[in-house]
């Protein structure tokens, strides 16, 4: 599937063995994994496996502590949120970087206004701003009725698509992307996943955080997954399934773990005992945990 | 780049907004109705309100607040409070006064490091506000309550009173009277420069905001500061610019009023940073910052102008004044408020 696309080749962008500590807690331990122009490189984790940590590495609010980041093959070490957006790194966080009550086509340029004139008579070219976004917005598909509306009246999967676009368009060679569709409906977060897909075709590389394997597996070619600072894994998609991943992610044992424990709390109820045994049924058909985890990690 | 297709230049679905919501999430359509009330309502009460001398006489009030109201909605749209503002009107007129008459400096001279002064004061607002990340609010009181101090004791200590005054016989009191304080005959009525200052002080604020970068920095400061952070937006420096403007308004202002009047008391200008917020407030700007216009603040001075001299001309006592000020300013949150609900509104 990917040798189906002109892009790929060498690695954009190259973690090995990062690692991140904040004290004693051990956010992040020797995480590895490669995104490359025209592919999608999925981090899938539950809550506090690491997730946050690793965009901040990657997006300059943290250096890592160990472990070596290579962007275009060289050593990169990012300073700041600035220099990673300069070197071509653009993060789409999840309270989107966007001003409410602001119109749509004012934060697309916010803080990168296109400017006519000169010295003090310069001033912010708004014509020019209005068509470039609407025209921005409508070649990654993106319908929005009226780009002066503010952006609180937007859908949260229009946001999300506006956010994408913008990236897009201030020349952005990696797009990361925290956890862009767990906030929405599953119809918005259809909407978003088709932004993440042409955002792919267009020869970005993109990160795309989530803990939702139904929604990474469409979309992935690489999945790294996250669990309490450390890595499950770094898979090629023809190298795991999406019930394999599944399961990784949510742990078989716990699951068991789970029904069992609401067993218990069930007492007579029956249909407390029926959620129970189904949960068990459940982890028991999944089988065996995958590989283990459960060592002295620190929760991440 | 692979951008498809140029997209018409409008959406037919884009007339479903309807003409009416889009007017009423234009900050200043309040102000405006407000402002045809209140004119109409004086008007028909009165017939001096409505004669040029009339005018002449409700407009001079809204100038200088009208100024300062201008420099304060900026600030406030750019999400933070200025309690100083009216105070610093008195340090200015007092630096100015007390540099000339005590120190015998040049008028001109007096007048620049008196401007110096209150950009200083603007930076530290600013600067301790983008600094501490405390609220504005707090900052600026304590600065209000210190100038206040400053004013009364500095001009006690250096002049033995609370009154400075001979301005007028200064060399160069001419000319800056001319820039400061003349007249301007229309109709056979003077009108005061100060509704020229006004006006121009309007149009560069709403140019500012409207059409430049800086101005929607102003607006994504006020909006959201950490977004607008997180795209490279300069939030401390258009902040403290923003501290600056209303400090270098407030100078103006004072200057205007030294000249005018020749002298200055210690506790000039004590009180009117909260008819400047007013003013804004019923203009349009939200208390939370990211919305608000400079025309509005404009013409919510212009109510205050019109109510105060209004109810004057209507025969009643001038207590009145702040009753219906009150009133006016409840009404303009409220619609505020609805505004803001509306603009933010999510259609999920």
């Amino acid at each position: 599937m990917t040798a189906a696309r002109p892009a790929g080749g060498d690695p954009l962008l190259e973690l090995r063995n990062i690692s991140k500590h904040f004290g004693s807690v051990i956010a992040l331990k020797d995480i590895s994994t490669t995104v490359r122009a025209g592919q999608v490189t999925c981090v899938l984790g539950d809550n506090g496996a690491g997730k946050s940590t690793l965009i901040k590495i990657l997006s300059g609010v943290f250096a890592p502590d160990a472990g070596e980041l290579l962007f275009d093959g060289a050593p990169a070490h990012f300073g700041s949120p600035r220099k990673a957006l300069d070197a071509g790194i653009a993060t789409v966080y999840q309270d989107l970087a966007m001003v409410p009550l602001m119109a749509v086509w004012r934060n697309f340029f916010l803080g990168s206004e296109p400017t006519k004139g000169w010295g003090p008579l310069r001033v912010f070219d708004r014509a020019t701003a209005r068509r470039v976004t609407r025209a921005e917005l409508a070649g990654m598909g993106i319908d929005i009725r009226d780009t002066d509306q503010p952006v609180g009246t937007l859908s949260g999967g229009e946001r999300q698509s506006v956010a994408i676009a913008r990236a897009v368009h201030f020349g952005a060679r990696l797009l990361i992307l925290d956890e862009p569709t767990s906030a929405l409906g599953v119809k918005q977060a259809g909407v978003v996943l088709r932004y993440i897909v042409q955002a792919r075709e267009r020869g970005l590389g993109v990160i795309f955080i989530t803990h939702n394997p139904q929604h990474a597996y469409p979309v992935g070619d690489r999945f790294l997954i996250l669990k309490r600072g450390r890595s499950l894994g770094d898979f090629a998609k023809s190298e795991i399934s999406r019930d394999e991943m599944t399961q990784l992610m949510a742990g078989g044992t716990e699951l068991e773990e789970l029904g069992h424990e609401l067993d218990r709390v069930a007492g007579d109820d029956p249909a407390m005992g029926a959620v129970a045994e189904q949960i068990t049924a459940e982890a028991v058909a999944k089988g065996p945990d995958g590989p283990a985890v459960d060592g002295p990690a620190a929760p991440g | 780049m692979t951008i498809a297709a140029a997209p018409p230049a409008t959406d037919e679905r884009v007339a479903r907004t309807g003409l009416l919501r889009r007017l009423l999430v234009k900050p200043e359509l309040g102000s405006l109705i407000g402002a045809l009330l209140v004119f109409t309502f004086f008007a028909v009460l009165s017939d001096v309100f409505r004669s040029t001398s009339g005018v002449a006489n409700w407009l001079d009030p809204a100038s200088t607040i009208g100024i300062m109201a201008v420099a304060v909605a900026l600030l406030m749209i750019g999400g933070q409070f200025d309690l100083s503002a009216g105070v610093t009107t008195g340090t200015a007129g007092l630096t100015t006064a007390i540099l000339t008459t005590h120190y015998h400096l040049v008028l001109w001279v007096a007048m620049a490091v008196s401007l110096a002064v209150c950009l200083g004061i603007g930076f530290v607002n600013g600067y301790l506000v983008m600094r501490t990340r405390l609220p504005s609010f707090i900052i600026t009181l304590g600065t209000f309550l210190m100038l206040q101090g400053l004013n009364l004791g500095l001009t006690k200590v250096i002049t033995d009173t609370v009154s400075v005054g001979g301005i007028s016989s200064e060399p160069y009191y001419e000319t800056a009277h001319k820039i400061f304080a003349s007249t301007i005959t229309i109709n056979g009525q003077p009108f005061e420069i100060a509704i020229v200052w006004w006006i121009v002080a309007t149009v560069v604020a709403s140019y500012v905001l409207l059409r430049t970068r800086f101005g929607n920095w102003i607006f994504a400061v006020g909006g959201d500061v950490n977004a607008s952070r997180n795209v490279g937006v300069p939030a401390r420096r258009t902040t403290i610019t923003l501290f600056m403007g209303v400090s270098g308004a407030a100078w103006f202002v004072g200057t205007t009023q030294v000249i005018r009047l020749t002298s200055v008391q210690a506790n000039s200008g004590f009180g009117l940073e909260l008819t400047y917020i007013v003013a804004a407030v019923i203009g349009g700007c939200l208390l939370t910052g990211g919305f608000g216009s400079a025309v509005g603040a404009s013409l919510g001075a212009l109510i205050f102008g019109m109510t105060s001299q209004g109810i004057v001309y209507a025969g009643w006592d001038s207590d009145w004044f702040k009753f219906f000020l009150g009133a006016m300013l409840l009404l303009a949150v409220l619609s505020n408020q609805l505004v803001r609900r509306y603009a933010e509104q999510s259609r999920r």
